[in-house]
């Protein structure tokens, strides 16, 4: 067994290193840091950095335009990324809809979408879930029939995050209902501009509008928008859902929150004329998350052995899915504990880009409670805590 | 033997509050509620007054209905159900138990029917940055000039600081920050010279404040008792009102608890209610122990409150009390949204703020490790 890196491996991580340092605007570094967060011209300015660099797409191969990089140096990347507070491309057009026009998208397609996906031109978001199919996806309504050269799309569509934001939006569509659930499903493509589609923001506990509902009445969609075959959809699907449960533990992330946590304990009095970091509770308590976090990073680094040497990610990922974010979570409760009576005042506007007014509470402790809300999505979304634990019985155990 | 069931009195009060709620307290009420400028409904409150709900926390002694710790339980366990906004425990219980305990006769003859009637709001204004959940860590100083006392420091989280017309303000005579002895509780006018105040809502809809004293001048018969000696009554205040938010997290954990069982029978996925998923159903009945181990022990510590044991036993089982149902919140609370997928973390439903409830109820006046190890150390 071996888990150091070779001399080019460690040279490129100084690479990144420098970059990030270099390259990864400090205002922006400041406002992750403040909890404030970064808006739409932001994140695309960030990423258009990266494009510059030719790191835009680092789970993209080299014909598109990818790094073409390996498990390791991916892996290497995305730590460096997390621990400096950069934000990841957003992962729609990135990592969900590209894999899927690479695999499955027609040569115009992929000329027609890829490259503004690589320069952060257009923004999309997902159209998966619906009202009444969250976990059951393939239950899913919204029709598509076929009209001429057209589809006519019919149905609404819930949670789209950022769809606000949105140009494109990838769908799946119903377009055989005598069939199997899973057998009548299309995978397609929609210009969020198209008329008949409307978009109404939902408000989470946080007070943000993060998600919305996507409704759709008589939407002709070209014919040529349908990636691959009619029908397919819920097989090209399956792919891109693999692919985003891949680097998805977020150990880097949860690294900087730790380091953050054991900074603000310093920081923080415990009342008794000592700081929370000697209080024994929160001590033992930090020690919990820091030993679960190492033990996280070394099931993602087996995860990723087995990547390199070429085998598909397999149901064991969920584990990452599973951990990571429950991880994610106890770390968003540390940060309550910490901030006391301070994460009480509900003040969802003064962590908005652009916030004038007298804040309320020492530095961010306000956004303690608004991650904790806005956080319990991670065991909710991306296929639920649940369902990914019955993928591990069924599809590991074999129950 | 031992009798749980609650008396008649009881009884009455408990379905006179679901009365109220039920007519005037549904969840759009509520939310226009929280959305006014007062941030609580003052029809509400004259009501309270008239059902004589104000007289609740008080003993007979003063012009109350009995002060027992049992009967505050019984309403405020009905309170949370519906999470009221209004500020009882704030005004009533905080702030008139403080005054209750070390006002002088003529204090109390002045300040308590006007609680009790509905025509005084007050704060009590104790903690400060710095000295978390701590009671006798304050730093807002008092100096006694003559007949005057002038006050200089800022008080953090204080609830019902933006309506309170007087403010129950603690502050030290003498002694290091963190001594027991050389604390005083002023009765400051909130429209005093000196005083301002940054007002908002708290994560339950609740109105709460940061507070700044700036040579704030009050006569030296505006302090409750003797100087330097109000520790005590403030211990007793916040003990009884930790009991207060305690049952009424019970309340609250009680309908996220009934709202995540219904929707688990209407919600289909798969074909199937959710609630015939075993995983969830586990999960459910996990969430109704949490539910009963949480109201027993807040039943014992209100039974202790109003029982014949020693100081340190009531403070202690106060304690309990709030370290227990503050894993009772984590647990219930966290369950609820994840059952209820996405919808549960919208603003539009009710669950969400159940939830935004308990976790302000899990903070307020000392967290579950705080509590957890003030009883180590009781
Ligand atoms: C903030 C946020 C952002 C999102 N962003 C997007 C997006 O951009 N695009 C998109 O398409 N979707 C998005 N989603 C939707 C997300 O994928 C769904 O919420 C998720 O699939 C769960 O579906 P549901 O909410 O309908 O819950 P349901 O499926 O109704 O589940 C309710 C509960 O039942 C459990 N459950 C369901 N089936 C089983 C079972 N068989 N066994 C045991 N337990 C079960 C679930 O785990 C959950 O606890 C987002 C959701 C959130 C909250």
């Amino acid at each position: 067994m071996n888990a150091d890196f070779t001399a080019e491996e460690l040279q490129f991580e100084n690479e990144v290193r420098e970059f990030l340092q270099n390259d990864f605007p400090a205002e922006y570094r400041e406002k992750v840091d403040a909890g404030i967060r970064l808006s739409k011209d932001e994140l695309v300015h960030w990423q258009k950095i990266l494009y510059k660099k030719g790191w835009a797409a680092s789970n993209w191969p080299v014909e598109h335009g990818g790094t073409g990089w390996s498990a390791t140096e991916k892996h290497i990347f995305a730590t460096e990324m997390g621990l400096i507070g950069a934000p990841e491309p957003v992962p729609f057009g990135m990592k969900m809809v590209a894999p899927v026009l690479m695999a499955y998208g027609s040569d115009e397609q992929k000329q027609r979408f890829l490259p503004d996906i690589l320069q952060s031109n257009v923004w999309w978001c997902q159209g998966y879930s619906e009202p009444n199919s969250g976990s059951d996806l393939a239950s899913l309504k919204t029709s598509a029939v076929r009209d001429g050269d057209e589809y006519v799309v019919n149905g609404s569509k819930t949670w789209n995050t950022y769809g606000q934001y949105a140009d494109w939006i990838f769908c799946l569509v119903r377009t055989d209902t005598s069939v199997k659930k899973q057998e009548g499903i299309s995978f397609m493509l929609i210009d969020m501009k198209t008329p008949g589609i409307t978009l109404k923001p939902i408000v989470l506990l946080d007070g943000h509008a993060e998600v919305n509902e996507v409704f759709f009445d008589e939407v002709r969609v070209p014919a040529n928008n349908l990636i691959g075959e009619e029908n397919k959809g819920w097989t090209y699907a399956k792919v891109l859902l693999t692919h985003e449960r891949t680097n998805i533990s977020g150990v880097p992330r949860g690294k900087r929150r730790l380091a953050a946590l054991k900074r603000l304990a310093g920081n923080t009095d415990d009342g008794f004329g000592g700081t929370m970091l000697e209080n024994s509770a929160f001590k033992t308590k930090l020690a919990e998350v820091d030993i679960e976090l190492q033990a996280l990073e070394y099931s993602e680094l087996r995860t990723l052995a087995a990547l390199s040497v070429g085998k598909a990610p397999g149901p064991e990922s969920s584990i990452l899915k599973i951990v990571g974010t429950e991880l994610a979570q106890e770390m968003d409760e540390l940060f309550v504990d910490l901030a006391g009576y301070n994460c009480l005042p509900f003040v969802p506007e003064q962590f908005e880009d652009g916030f004038q007014g007298e804040a309320v509470g020492p530095g961010n402790s306000a956004a303690a409670a608004l991650s904790y809300f806005n956080n319990r999505k991670l065991s909710i979304f991306g296929g639920s805590n649940e369902i990914q634990r019955n993928i591990i019985s069924k599809a590991v155990l074999g129950l | 033997m031992w009798i749980f069931s609650n008396t008649e009195e009881q009884q009455m009060l408990q379905e006179s509050v679901q009365k109220f709620v039920y007519k005037s307290y549904d969840f759009d009420t509520r939310n226009q509620i929280i959305a006014s400028e007062k941030g609580f409904s003052q029809e509400n409150w004259d009501l309270f007054a008239e059902l004589g709900w104000l007289t609740v926390p008080f003993k007979e002694d003063d012009g109350g209905f009995g002060g027992s710790a049992v009967d505050l339980a019984v309403m405020m366990e009905e309170f949370g159900k519906a999470m009221l906004v209004e500020p009882f425990i704030a005004t009533a219980v905080l702030a008139g138990g403080v005054i209750s305990e070390q006002g002088s006769a003529e204090q109390k003859a002045e300040l308590l029917p006007k609680i009790m009637e509905g025509s005084l709001q007050l704060a009590c204004a104790y903690a400060e940055q710095g000295s978390r959940f701590n009671l006798a860590n304050i730093k807002t100083s008092a100096v006694v000039e003559g007949d005057t006392v002038v006050l200089n420091g800022s008080k953090t989280a204080v609830l019902n600081g933006s309506n309170a017309e007087i403010l129950l303000v603690a502050a030290r005579e003498s002694g290091a920050a963190t001594d027991s002895e050389g604390i005083s509780v002023f009765l400051v006018e909130a429209a005093s010279a000196g005083v301002s105040i940054q007002s908002f809502a708290n994560v339950d809809g609740k109105k709460s404040a940061e507070i700044s004293l700036k040579d704030v001048s009050v006569p030296v018969s505006q302090r409750l008792g003797t100087s330097g000696s109000a520790l005590q009554a403030l211990q007793d205040g916040v003990d009884r009102a930790t009991l207060a938010v305690s049952a009424e997290a019970v309340g609250a954990m009680e309908s996220l608890l009934h709202k995540t069982v219904e929707y688990s029978k209407t919600r289909k996925q798969f074909g199937t209610a959710i609630g015939t998923f075993q995983a969830l159903q586990h999960r459910m009945a996990d969430m109704f122990i949490e539910c009963q181990l949480a109201r027993s022990i807040v039943i014992m510590a209100a039974m202790k409150l109003d029982g014949g044991e020693s100081a340190l036993e009531k403070t202690k089982s106060v304690s309990a009390a709030k370290s227990r149902i503050g894993r009772a919140i984590q647990k219930v609370g966290q369950e609820a949204i994840q059952i209820h997928g996405g919808i549960g973390m919208t603003e539009e439903l009710d669950v969400g703020h159940l939830f935004k409830s308990v976790t302000a109820a899990e903070i307020m006046f000392g967290n579950t490790d705080y509590h957890t190890q003030r009883f180590a150390s009781l």
